[in-house]
């Protein structure tokens, strides 16, 4: 006899045996189909509550005194009977509707939460993004971030009201000055290529100052990242390569031969995009300034040598940080970012405004209001306001918790688990720099020795399978079918060993020429996506689909 | 270190792998002269959770927050509420440590996320596309001055009085290096927007014409007459909104036939912040398009037919086009489009709408109770939640003395336009959901006091 009479046993589960049909929904267990807020919400739903609003004390709800409005307007705002309180907005009340669904509050969770779980993130596993640093996010920052004192302050409030802000700003700032080792630091910009913007402009306003205005070239190396050339056009400059060496460092030679009195600076990439030290550092910056050029060194893999290498010994006058890099502010899917830039006393009078001062114990902004003889060469403002305060924030708490001794240890864990990957693999892919030397905080592989037909991409979505992000493809450029593998000193030595074993694996499997590898990933919420599509027939927005009577027409 | 998983063990093992005796010897290209023997030694050592917590703690409590004051501050930043679970969602991992989305196999979380941000932002803007965010609103505004000269190949701006003057600092700022020519111009404290003067300085050499709607003080107008005399020169009309929830109660200026609509989101789930990070609102005429910086997120099919999203026309943009590109622009602002966009989903139409309308309903309110005080004007004839007082008096100081009585009164003109004499007794005053009658009438009481 059975326990209970419903008929429930314990069970034991038996083999597949035959095809499995798919699942009605689309959904795959965990794995489950969402739908566009637009084909899911409406415009009635919603998921915010509001409490009518109260009219000052004294006043009786819903009828008002008198105003002094435009005449034919109602005279009291309430939110009785719809739009007829709205009486100061001239004749511009919104009469169409806007098309915005909405959703209650649970199905917006279930939304998000469903979609999250399409995306791969450091939470999640290892992210060797090449030249992006995804690290560890601690959540003590996210934590700081949002107490009060930070997250719900005006930008314009008077700044006796916010001087914890600024000594923020300002104890951040005195952290990258000396971590760099430079003179003093713009926080305003808004990201990495805010920050190239901001040290080019600064080059620019200080060779204008000398009269020098007529340097139009800004020399940038093959292998820079793409917002390096973007930035030097931006600003006004023309921009040419400086070739790199067989060992995938600056021709140091060709680019001297280059300078001359039409140059304006070199931006360069240090450690740079191969993932190697520029040893010729510092005689490069001799030569350029002695020519009467100014050196940008784009500080994207600053994580490498922090707390080992201050930038300022090797004579640079600009950089920028990546605070979502180096200082582990989160990636958010795409920002958003930080790049403050750390200045040369050559180029410190003409950062931009606004900046923070500690005047005898107080914080003071400065702006164009106050920015006064002493500031007067400032190149002007940026951006709104003062800068990403919440990555600052955030970036303070980190280097706060690690300090001088635990920073330096971030980079020397960085760079070992760089070379850790480059020489545990480099039996297995082509590593065209791996004889010049250890590298820093990333490996390069090129896509040599692949079977016909098989290219770094196949390599990538292999490793989606295997539940990896895969690292950075086609980027450097000077490398064919570049793989740049940057590991971060936030895995660990078994998080390593599994990665090198699945990417070992797939590469012998695209050596061999394995076909499955060409139609990777096979496991991943979506195949291949056809990007020509995308481009040929843009699709930006959604559009509602035409009634049936319309559509048949 | 709490951050650090490798062991000296593992250390030392991995070592024996790469073949080197000391982590020293993967740092031989560093020349000698700039190496460190240890840690910088003029910055203290690490730190642990508590000690961290606490030293930030009693930094973030030196400030007065928006929440312990009667609060009155707008002018490109508004206080709003923000639904609990629009923190909880950006915080799930998934979302937070991504980065952008440059595998699509894994990563339609954030390419659906913004696929349907582009919508709404289309849609809430008035315009046929937007893109995927850009850093805040006033490095949007001035790429679309770019894109206006790109597109119409002329190099003269008028930017209306009415711009937040930081927006026309930057411009002005990037307009010194790129020898772009901007007609620019302090607002004056009357009721209505410059309109007419902009139409009268319109020629055939004016690239665009940049309006915010509502503008600095607070002031809304039909745009179309403005657009139509832009069309009639081919410029482009371009609309700048700082506060979008704004657009929940007016014509937007996409509907009003604006080229380019740019905007500030940070008033839709971003919160105050002291000024960033913010998001960039962008969207335009499908027509220019291609003109577009930034990200944009396309619909399409993978290889078994199903619908996915991906990041698309990206030979506009700086990784693949290097100095041809349309703008240095990388990264957007993520994270702050997705909290913009769940704040918009919760909300829906009927939600933005009651939103828009209770947040003018309260200014209403407050601009007759305000201008009640014997010597206070209310400068504006139509508003949204902000609208602007001419104080018998400089407002600077007065708001100075409110804020040591525990009041942030709003945004004095003289902060914003220093040395401009005519202005200063003006004070920009927003008002939101979250301000009670009872914010209203203290700030009421206390400023008629101190004007006594």
């Amino acid at each position: 006899m059975s326990i209970n009479q419903s008929g429930w046993r314990p069970t034991s589960p038996e083999a597949n045996t035959g095809n499995v049909p798919a699942s009605v929904t689309g959904n795959k267990a965990l794995m489950l189909e969402e739908a566009l807020i637009f084909e899911i919400g409406d415009a009635h739903s919603t998921g915010v509550d509001f409490a009518a609003p109260s009219p000052p004390r004294g006043e009786g709800r819903g009828e008002g005194k008198p105003s002094n409005a435009a005449p034919g307007t109602a005279p009291h705002p309430t939110l009785s009977p719809k739009g007829r309180g709205l009486s100061r907005l001239g004749n511009l009340s919104r009469t169409a509707p806007i098309g915005l669904p909405g959703l209650s509050e649970p199905e917006t969770v279930r939304h998000y939460t469903r979609l999250s779980r399409q995306n791969y993130g450091i939470d999640l596993g290892f992210f060797p993004l090449g030249s992006c640093t995804m690290k560890h996010n601690p959540r003590l920052n996210e934590k700081m971030a949002r107490l009060p004192g930070f997250s719900d302050v005006h930008p314009l409030q008077p700044v006796d009201t916010v001087q914890g802000a600024l000594e923020v700003i300002h104890q951040l700032a005195h952290w990258l000055v000396t971590l760099t080792g430079m003179t003093s630091v713009a926080m305003s910009p808004k990201a990495g290529a805010h920050g190239e913007l901001c040290g080019i402009l600064a080059i620019r306003a200080a060779l204008e100052a000398k009269g020098e205005g007529a340097r139009k070239i800004i020399l940038v190396p093959e292998s820079a990242h793409g917002t390096n050339p973007a930035t030097a056009a931006f600003a006004g400059y023309s921009v040419e390569d400086i070739p790199a060496t067989a060992e995938g460092r600056v021709d140091t030679a060709a680019l001297k031969a280059r300078l001359g009195p039409d140059v304006a600076g070199v931006m360069i990439t240090n450690p740079n995009t191969c993932g190697l030290f520029e040893r010729d550092m510092r005689e490069i910056s001799d030569a350029v300034h002695a020519a009467g050029g100014f050196v940008y060194c784009d500080g994207a893999n600053f994580n490498a040598i922090v707390g080992r290498v201050r930038p300022g010994d090797l004579g640079i006058d600009a950089m920028h940080i990546n605070l979502h890099k180096t200082f582990s502010t989160p990636h958010g899917g795409g920002g958003p970012g930080s790049g403050p830039v750390v200045f040369s006393e050559a180029l410190t009078p003409y950062a931009p405004l606004p900046f923070v001062e500690n005047q005898d114990g107080q914080f003071v902004l400065v702006e164009e209001e106050t920015a006064g003889e002493h500031h007067a060469g400032s190149f002007g403002r940026m951006v709104a306001f003062h800068g990403q305060m919440g990555m600052f924030t955030r970036a303070l708490t980190y280097i706060l918790s690690h300090g001088a001794d635990g920073l330096r240890q971030v980079s020397e864990d960085a760079v070992l688990n760089a070379n850790y990957i480059l020489r545990s693999l480099d039996d297995t892919l082509d590593a065209p720099f791996g004889p010049s030397g250890p590298c820093m905080h990333e490996a390069l592989f090129s896509d040599s020795g692949l079977a016909a037909g098989f290219s770094t991409i196949d390599i990538a979505k292999g490793l989606i399978d295997e539940g990896f992000h895969p690292m950075t493809m086609y980027f450097p450029l000077v490398v064919h079918g570049a793989m740049l593998v940057e590991p971060t000193e936030t895995e660990s030595k078994a998080a390593l060993d599994q990665f090198i074993a699945a990417l070992r694996s797939v590469a012998e499997r695209a050596k061999a020429g394995d076909p499955s590898l060409k139609t990777a990933p096979h496991f991943a919420p979506r195949a291949r996506l056809d990007e020509t599509l995308a481009a040929r027939k843009p699709v930006l927005v959604w559009k509602d689909p035409a009634p049936l009577a319309q559509a048949a027409e | 270190m709490r951050y650090l998983p490798l062991t000296q063990p593992d250390r030392e093992a991995m070592l024996a792998v790469i073949g080197a005796s000391t982590i020293d010897d993967l740092f031989v290209d560093v020349p000698e002269a700039a190496r460190l023997d240890g840690p910088i030694r003029e910055l203290p050592m690490h730190a642990s959770e508590m000690a961290v917590e606490r030293h930030m703690s009693a930094l973030a409590k030196k400030n007065l927050t928006a929440g312990e004051a009667p609060f009155f501050l707008g002018c490109g930043a508004y206080k709003h509420h923000v639904p609990a679970s629009v923190d909880h969602l950006i915080q799930r991992g998934e979302f937070l440590t991504a980065y952008t989305p440059y595998q699509p196999e894994i990563a339609q979380g954030t390419l659906q996320m913004l696929f349907e941000f582009q919508t709404q932002v289309a849609r809430l803007l008035g315009t046929d596309v937007a893109n995927a965010s850009m850093y805040d609103g006033s490095t949007a505004c001035w790429e679309a001055i770019v894109m206006a000269r790109r597109i119409t190949k002329r190099g003269r701006a008028i930017l209306s009085s009415g711009l937040h003057p930081h927006y026309v600092s930057v411009a002005n700022t990037m307009a010194k290096f790129t020898g772009d020519v901007l007609d620019t111009a302090a607002p004056e404290l009357v009721a209505d927007m410059d309109l007419d003067q902009l139409i009268g300085k319109i020629d055939d050499e004016t690239s665009c014409v940049v309006v915010q709607y509502p503008d600095i003080l607070g002031r809304i107008a039909d745009l179309r007459p403005l657009a139509d005399a832009c069309h009639a020169k081919k410029a482009l009309l371009i609309a700048v909104v700082t506060e979008p929830v704004a657009l929940g109660a007016i014509t937007s200026p996409g509907e009003m036939d604006a080229d380019i609509v740019v905007g500030e989101g940070q008033s839709l789930g971003v919160g105050l912040q002291f000024g960033g990070p913010y998001v960039g609102l962008f969207g335009c005429k499908d027509k220019y398009v291609r003109q577009m910086p930034g990200r944009l997120c396309g619909e399409t099919v993978d290889a078994n037919g199903r619908r996915g999203f991906v990041l698309t026309l990206s030979t506009r943009e700086q990784h693949i086009r290097r100095e041809k590109a349309t703008s240095n622009i990388c990264t957007n602002s993520g994270l702050c489009a997705l909290a913009f966009s769940i704040h918009m989903t919760l909300l829906g139409e009927a939600g933005l709408r009651q939103l828009a309308e209770v947040n003018h309903a309260g200014a209403v309110s407050a601009a007759e109770r305000l201008s009640q005080i014997p010597g206070v004007e209310l400068v504006n004839d139509s508003f949204f939640n902000e609208f602007t007082l001419k104080l018998p008096v400089e407002a600077r100081p007065v708001v100075r003395t409110l804020a040591d009585r525990g009041i942030l009164a709003g945004v004095s003109l003289g902060r914003l336009y220093p040395g401009q004499d005519a202005l200063a007794n003006g004070l920009v005053v927003a008002v939101t959901e979250t301000t009670t009658a009872e914010d209203v009438e203290t700030l009421a009481s206390e400023l008629q006091e101190i004007l006594a």
